[in-house]
């Protein structure tokens, strides 16, 4: 994995330094509020309900095993014992001390890692593949992109001031595993008639108030001219975006004005200008950052099948684990496993220390010491032997790791919502629980199939709702939570933005509403369908009414 | 008239002495617009002295147990998070329960 250079190491230290001297100069007056905030925020820092919370990132989600420990470390020395993950790569503290976050920051630097750009209006961190490096359907690793577009990104004096936040995306695969679609700009790798490698290039997608699918603006970028291209859609978006308007700010707002063809037309205008400059990634650079990422070292192991292993093994309760939670690797013996956050009743995302830690030691000995945190809240042991899925799976049940839900309707995005988030609405994860203990049989969640439900506490929308085949919105109706449902919604390669099923439901009700759409889905669908393609199939209106029969 | 402590973020609220208690129950009460307004002046003192930021007015209403949060957010602000019950006030033995 990527391991910080000099410059890198200086500039960390450097923001914890500067940090330590701005908290000092807030908690001894000399900075007001007003001139704090913006500071802390860009230091990850935020001000929720009950505390500050402070946002780490993680880019592209990948973790070594002694990060994780450090913070499973923090957890116990600054927090109350646990994190969250969150949908885009990084993890939450909710419960940190203003004095002692510059001591947080500096331990996690020793570990190199650090909070920056994970909050106000700069280009985020950048998300990526949770199985980029190992997917079977992969052209190229996306981490090497998009840990190109970090050193670009992060400090970009340019671009510390966008309107608004801006986040990128970026897959190696066809399959769209990073929700790219629902991003500022999604990246896709892709190989042109001539089998280079270059990229597909989307811009304007975005959740939020105003949902937008991502349009297409370049089939083909040549690799070298990546960096170019970003800042001429930067540039035309820092010129033309709205800043006198929250709500108007983001780069879809600005697309959706002057349209797609126009916007495009001055973003290749604006790269023409720059084409080959100062930002042409020489071919030796591209090999350096590959070389970080290069394979671990494999052993030469028979190629076995997967599909017929998991059939024939001996264990049910290990057969339906297997079954959703181990993927297939591009290299013969191996497997990548999904370690599930989403126990039922537990909180989608959170993780104690002591779980960090067994984490941290599985990883080590079954997977090369990495950790992948995906965008749906799990985590990923990506460099798996099949021989020791077993035994893994055992370890990871000791530490109550292992439920065999993912990609199944217990496996729910959900976000903090008003039980932690300042911003929020309606709550959002005792929904998620209460879906996770109605559903609570195995055999029947396998049943149902591949279904993804996603949870926000207000339009904010980090909990991905637009995009989730079953959609929950939580809003706040007459002073009481109440909860918008919404169905069809995709973030894969075939991203849809979901519709609103009608008036919203209780907190009550809203479990029996998603009991309601699953059984229309069972009595509806043909042999093989997904709930998707049942829906796609037959539309809204057998849901709708199933669900407002009785009104 | 609730805020949070800048050393921590907690929860605090303005009480009937003057200062600023982490419990609920001793927060202060007005029941007209004009007397809200002159409380939130009282705030910044405490602004001043980098005890709390962002004091705010809620809503409360008179019930059997006595007073509520008229809003959901300010009950759990002044309990701590509903999904864990170990944590925050609600856990330090002052929580505000209902
Ligand atoms: S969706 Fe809203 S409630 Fe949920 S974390 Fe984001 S801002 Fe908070």
């Amino acid at each position: 994995m990527y391991r910080y250079d000099e410059f890198d190491h200086r500039l960390v230290a450097e923001r914890v330094q500067q940090f330590r001297g701005q908290v000092g100069r807030r908690l001894s007056g000399e900075l007001s509020e007003e001139e704090f905030r913006p500071l802390r925020l860009m230091n990850g820092l935020y001000l929720q309900l009950h505390a500050y919370m402070l946002r780490i990132a993680i880019p592209y989600g990948t973790l070594s095993a002694r990060q994780l420990r450090m913070l499973a470390t923090i957890a116990r020395r600054y927090d109350k014992g646990y994190g969250h993950f969150t949908t885009r790569q990084n993890l939450q503290f909710n419960w940190v001390k203003l004095a002692e976050v510059p001591d947080l920051l500096a331990d996690l630097a020793r570990v190199e890692m650090h909070a920056m750009q994970t909050s106000g209006n700069c280009i985020r961190n950048v998300t990526a593949d949770h199985l980029a490096g190992v997917a079977a359907d992969e052209i190229e690793d996306s981490r090497i992109w998009a840990e190109i577009i970090r050193q670009w990104s992060t400090l970009h004096p340019e671009f510390s001031f966008l309107p608004r936040k801006f986040k990128v995306a970026v897959t190696g695969s066809p399959r769209d595993r990073a929700a790219i679609a629902v991003h500022d700009i999604g990246i896709r790798v892709v190989r042109n008639g001539a089998g280079e490698v270059g990229f597909a290039i989307l811009v304007g997608g975005g959740q939020g108030r105003t949902p937008v699918i991502g349009t297409w603006i370049r089939d083909f970028l040549p690799r070298a001219e990546l960096l170019n291209y970003l800042e001429a859609i930067l540039r035309v978006y820092n010129l033309l975006g709205r800043r006198d308007n929250l709500y108007k700010a983001r780069i879809k707002i600005l697309v959706n004005a002057v349209g797609a063809d126009a916007f495009r037309a001055m973003v290749e205008a604006e790269w023409a200008t720059i084409r080959g400059g100062a930002l042409a990634l020489p071919e030796a650079e591209i090999a350096r950052i590959r070389a970080y990422f290069a394979p671990p070292a494999y052993r030469a192991l028979p190629t076995v099948d997967l599909a017929s292993a998991v059939r024939d093994a001996r264990d049910p309760a290990f057969a339906a684990w297997a079954r959703t939670n181990v993927h297939p690797h591009k290299v013969a013996g191996y497997a990548a496993v999904t370690v599930s956050l989403k126990p039922h009743g537990g909180v989608p995302g959170d993780m104690t220390a002591e779980q960090m830690d067994a984490l941290a030691d599985l990883a080590e000995r079954f997977s090369f010491g990495e950790i992948r945190a995906t965008h749906e809240q799990n985590l990923v042991l990506a460099d798996v032997e099949q021989a020791a899925l077993p035994d893994l799976w055992r370890a990871l049940g000791a530490a109550g790791l292992a439920t065999a839900n993912a990609g199944l309707l217990t496996d729910i995005i959900c976000c903090p919502g008003l039980d932690y988030c300042n911003l929020a609405n309606a709550r959002s994860i005792p929904i998620s629980q209460r879906i996770g203990q109605r559903f609570d049989d195995l055999a029947r969640l396998h049943d149902i199939g591949p279904l993804k439900i996603k949870i926000s506490g207000c339009i904010n929308a980090c909990g991905h709702h637009h995009v989730g085949h079953i959609g929950i919105l939580g809003v706040e109706k007459h002073g009481a939570e109440a909860y918008q449902v919404s169905l069809g919604g995709s973030g894969d390669e075939n991203a849809a933005l979901g519709e609103i099923v009608g008036p919203s439901f209780s907190a009550d009700a809203v479990v029996d509403a998603v009991e309601t759409i699953v059984a229309t889905y069972v009595g509806t669908r043909t042999a093989d369908e997904t709930f998707l393609d049942t829906y796609r199939r037959v539309g809204l209106k057998p849901f709708k009414e199933a669900l407002y029969a009785a009104h | 008239m609730t805020a949070n402590r800048l050393s921590d973020g907690a929860v605090v609220y303005f009480d009937a002495a003057g200062g600023w208690s982490l419990n609920f129950a001793e927060a202060a009460t007005v029941s007209d617009r004009v007397a809200a307004e002159a409380l939130l002046d009282r705030a910044m003192p405490a602004v001043k002295a980098r005890l709390i930021i962002e004091p705010y007015l809620m809503e409360v209403a008179l019930d059997t147990d006595g007073w509520r949060p008229t809003r959901e957010r300010e009950r759990i602000r002044a309990a701590g998070p509903t999904v864990r019950r170990d944590l925050g006030k609600q856990a330090e033995g002052f929580g505000f329960k209902g």
